[in-house]
């Protein structure tokens, strides 16, 4: 695993390198993650509710004996809600937090492609409002002109950290 | 050769604080007035191993200030001086210190000095050494000698069988000294009679004289692996020229060579202590890959290993069993599934049973630091205080260990300052001089259970109520039974301690304890009596990573609740809850007025804030205090496996964790205390009035 880590890490280093992404659909839109975060692409299975949670977060579910919590990217978004069939797609992603591995899952309205950018083509979003939802982006790119936002997979899945104040909170000690 | 020593550092910092641990458990084993030699040496050897890896690992401040201690030990082993208490002492306060500049150096932080440096004086004025820095001096010296060497061997009779053979040392010396700088002369006046010679035994003494300038080092390097088997003496060879002044400097230090000299080497210089070091290094790394897979693990016995194996082998072969079944199944051979499928079932159980006694360590290893804990404190109060431990091979898991000791230590501290008296009244009471604080650790059902006992005063039961209704703990005229009151130490803000003392009294004590104990899923109570003395007992889940738990169902979700938390569940009617402010809800269950918690609300499932008319109320106990929750249906009891919610989530109030149930699906396990403490301010103040009433 460690060797493995360290494989990925080197191509970042080098300038002017590119990078493999996997792009999805949501609300027309498409979005990009990096593909090495993604661990495997799953169907919708409903999960267990978590008492208080942000609605995006939509619960855990077992995957092969690890918990892992499943977030709605369009309710996250502030989009509309789709719905859940049985082609509703979740992706699992992974990132090191630092302390440990985290894995999570994304739901998303469906898996588009896979494009290998240059770091060059990709463009720093413009400075949008105040909202948060633009803390994430990390940058747009034109593939066969069409727009694609890239997303930070990390600050997308650590932005959950500091919401911890749900309606129904326990001071620790 | 350029190995990279700092792969071997962590090696070297363990074995070091082993090294301690050995020197700590002999010196308080062993009595001053009635020395055993092996203690002594076992002191001694820790030591030395402990400077020596210091020297190699260029860790200057360890191996100088170990150098001091060493020397002292080495006169007390040969004889020249006897124990005395107050060495005891000085050599368990070095090794408290040495294990702080082993700490520090292990987080990579230097060393404190001031403390070894005092010590260090200290030791020196014991050996007589007034200067300054007598240890350098002394080792540096003799090193200038070009003169040449009298170096006396006389081995003990055991060095053959140790495996050594002088003859090859001597070889090695006249290779480095040249053939014409070496003369031995063997003296074989102890040599008996051919029928009475046993042929193992080394009976021959030899004097080496060298006649070349030689750096001592050098020399002793050679002999460096049997210092402990023989009597070496290194006295320059006077006569020649130059060497009277530093000869004398020799004998100034008032010290015999034989002691001094060989332990000198490490303290010198850095360039001096490569000589040990490199001797040293070829028996260093043989060992290290065994112990650097240690920093990171268990020590797990192999008859555990073993079992283990066994039962994937029976595994296995349940396995093939039934893949045989399966392979032309007809409904004739039911019979034969189910009986291999409860096979597999009682296979599976065992193996897990098996897997968890791996994480399981005898408690000896929490209790093994109380002996020095007692004593210290013993000295600090004044009192003697003898420590008897019981169960010590009773095992428990390896983190419910780590989580325990801090309590204990508090406990027995306690016990120690509170629960025994002083010497002169104990004296007055009729007790024996000497107090006695008791461990004990054994098995109960699925738990394990610690008990604290001293044989002192025991509770005061006026003065627990006093300072109770002092501090508004429980109301002026109320009726506790001495169990009651007993139980109310454990009360948040409470301590009776006359004087605030350093070591217990600060009034966080008790409910810190019970805290801890808690966050381990454990219990714990206090038994007293008057003039007998008191017992707290601690009671404990085997382990963390299963949990016996209760299955209940809300709104389609299913929770599981601990079951060692569940007092009772019961079907109750809207008719027989009050309403207190608000949303409040409390039931008088009994003589008892119980807050109700309704887990759908708390968790937002439902939002119907309506009570329906009949209920399912499952009352549970956390913080000793009782809480109803509401749950739709209980459903079966089962054990499950706590998996962390934390890991790729966050902490959630209310949970504790999560399990998987067998449907695969994920349910999330009720933290009960932190349920409790989000009706507090409610159920704290019903809940006092009634403990009272």
């Amino acid at each position: 695993m460690e060797e493995l880590k360290k494989e990925i890490v080197l191509p970042e280093g080098d300038i002017g390198d590119e990078q493999q992404y996997l792009t999805f659909i949501m609300s027309g839109e498409e979005y990009g993650v990096d593909i090495l975060a993604v661990q495997e692409i799953r169907g919708w299975e409903e999960p267990t509710l978590i008492p208080n949670a942000p609605s995006y977060i939509r619960g855990v579910i077992n995957l092969r004996g690890t918990i892992v919590p499943i977030m709605d990217l369009r309710l996250r978004f502030g989009l509309e809600e789709a719905g859940y069939t049985a082609t509703t797609v979740v992706i699992i992603l992974k990132f090191d937090s630092g302390n440990g591995e985290r894995v999570m899952g994304i739901v998303v309205d469906a898996v588009s492609d896979v494009y290998t950018i240059a770091d060059d083509d990709t463009r720093r979003p413009p400075e949008l409002t105040e909202d948060d939802n633009s803390d994430f982006i990390k940058g747009l790119v034109n593939v066969n002109e069409k727009m694609v936002i890239l997303l930070d997979v990390e600050e997308l899945l650590m932005l959950r950290m500091g919401m911890a104040a749900t309606p129904y909170s326990i001071d620790e000690d | 050769m350029s190995v990279d020593l700092s792969q071997f550092h962590q090696v070297f910092f363990e074995e070091s604080f082993e090294g301690l641990d050995i020197m700590e458990s002999e010196l308080l084993d062993m009595d001053p007035a009635d020395v055993d030699d092996e203690t002594v040496n076992n002191i001694f050897r820790a030591a030395h191993s402990i400077k020596g890896g210091a020297g190699t690992f260029g860790f200057m401040p360890v191996s100088e200030f170990t150098h001091v201690l060493e020397t002292l030990l080495d006169e007390i082993r040969s004889g020249k001086r006897s124990m005395e208490p107050r060495y005891v002492d000085l050599f368990l306060q070095s090794v408290d210190c040495l294990r702080g500049m082993l700490s520090d150096m292990q987080e990579g932080n230097d060393p404190e000095t001031e403390r070894p440096a005092e010590l260090r004086k200290e030791f020196e004025v014991i050996l007589g050494m007034e200067q300054e820095s007598a240890p350098e001096e002394a080792a540096s010296e003799p090193d200038e000698k070009d003169g040449g060497w009298l170096i006396d061997v006389q081995p003990h009779t055991d060095l053959l069988m140790t495996g050594n053979e002088p003859f090859r040392m001597f070889r090695e010396l006249r290779e480095l000294v040249g053939e014409d700088n070496f003369e031995v002369t063997a003296d074989i006046d102890s040599v008996p009679e051919l029928s009475s010679l046993a042929p193992e035994e080394c009976v021959m003494n030899w004097q080496i004289k060298v006649t070349t300038s030689v750096p001592l080092d050098d020399i002793k390097a050679i002999f460096e692996w049997v210092e402990d088997e023989c009597d070496l003496t290194y006295s320059p060879l006077v006569g020649t020229s130059e060497v009277e002044a530093e000869s004398s400097a020799v004998d100034a230090t008032g010290t015999p060579a034989a002691g001094q000299l060989p332990e000198a080497a490490a303290v010198a210089s850095p360039e001096k202590t490569a000589v040990v070091a490199e001797a040293q290094k070829s028996a260093k790394p043989a060992k290290a890959p065994k112990k650097a897979a240690e920093s990171s693990s268990i020590r797990v016995s192999i008859d555990k290993v073993d079992s283990l194996i066994n039962m994937v082998g029976e595994l296995v072969i349940t396995q093939s069993m039934l893949g045989q079944l399966g392979q032309d199944f007809d409904l004739s051979r039911l019979a034969k599934l189910q009986e291999g499928l409860s096979q597999l079932e009682q296979n599976t159980r065992e193996l897990q049973e098996s897997v968890m006694k791996i994480r399981m360590m005898p408690i000896s290893f929490a209790f093994s630091r109380f002996p020095r804990l007692v004593r210290d404190l013993g000295g600090q109060l004044g009192k003697k205080v003898i420590l008897e431990t019981i169960g010590e091979q009773t095992e428990l898991d390896k983190t419910v260990m780590e989580k325990i000791n801090d309590p204990l230590v508090h406990l027995v501290r306690n016990s120690m300052d509170h629960g025994l008296e002083t010497t002169e009244k104990r004296i007055a009471a009729g007790k024996s001089e000497e107090g006695t604080i008791t461990l004990n650790a054994y098995h109960q059902g699925g738990n394990i259970v610690i008990e604290v006992a001293d044989d002192g005063a025991g509770l005061n039961e006026d003065r627990i109520l006093k300072k109770a209704i002092e501090k508004g703990l429980v109301p002026e005229n109320n009726s506790l039974t001495p169990e009651e009151i007993h139980n109310l130490i454990f009360l948040p803000g409470f301590s009776t301690a006359e004087a605030v003392s350093d070591i217990s009294g600060r009034g966080v004590g008790m409910d810190v304890v019970r805290r801890n104990i808690q966050a381990l899923n454990g219990s714990i109570e206090v038994k007293s009596q008057r003039n007998v003395g008191s017992t707290f007992i601690i009671r404990l889940p085997l382990t963390l990573a299963i949990l016996d738990g209760q299955l209940v169902k809300v709104c389609e979700e299913t929770y599981i609740f601990p079951l060692v938390s569940i007092v009772e569940s019961i079907q109750i009617h809207r008719s027989s809850l009050n309403h207190v402010t608000g949303s409040q809800y409390v039931m008088q269950l009994r003589d008892e007025y119980i807050p109700i918690v309704r887990l759908d609300q708390i968790f937002g499932l439902r939002d119907d804030k309506d009570v329906v008319d009949e209920m399912m109320l499952v009352v549970v106990e956390g913080d000793n205090e009782k809480i109803g929750i509401v749950v739709d249906d209980l459903l079966g009891q089962q054990q499950v496996v706590i998996k962390s919610l934390e890991q790729n989530y966050q902490k959630v109030s209310g949970i504790s964790g999560a399990t998987i149930l067998g449907d695969g699906t994920v349910a999330l396990i009720i933290d009960i205390s932190s349920i409790g403490k989000n009706i507090v301010p409610v159920k704290r103040n019903q809940n006092r009035s009634e403990r009272a009433a």
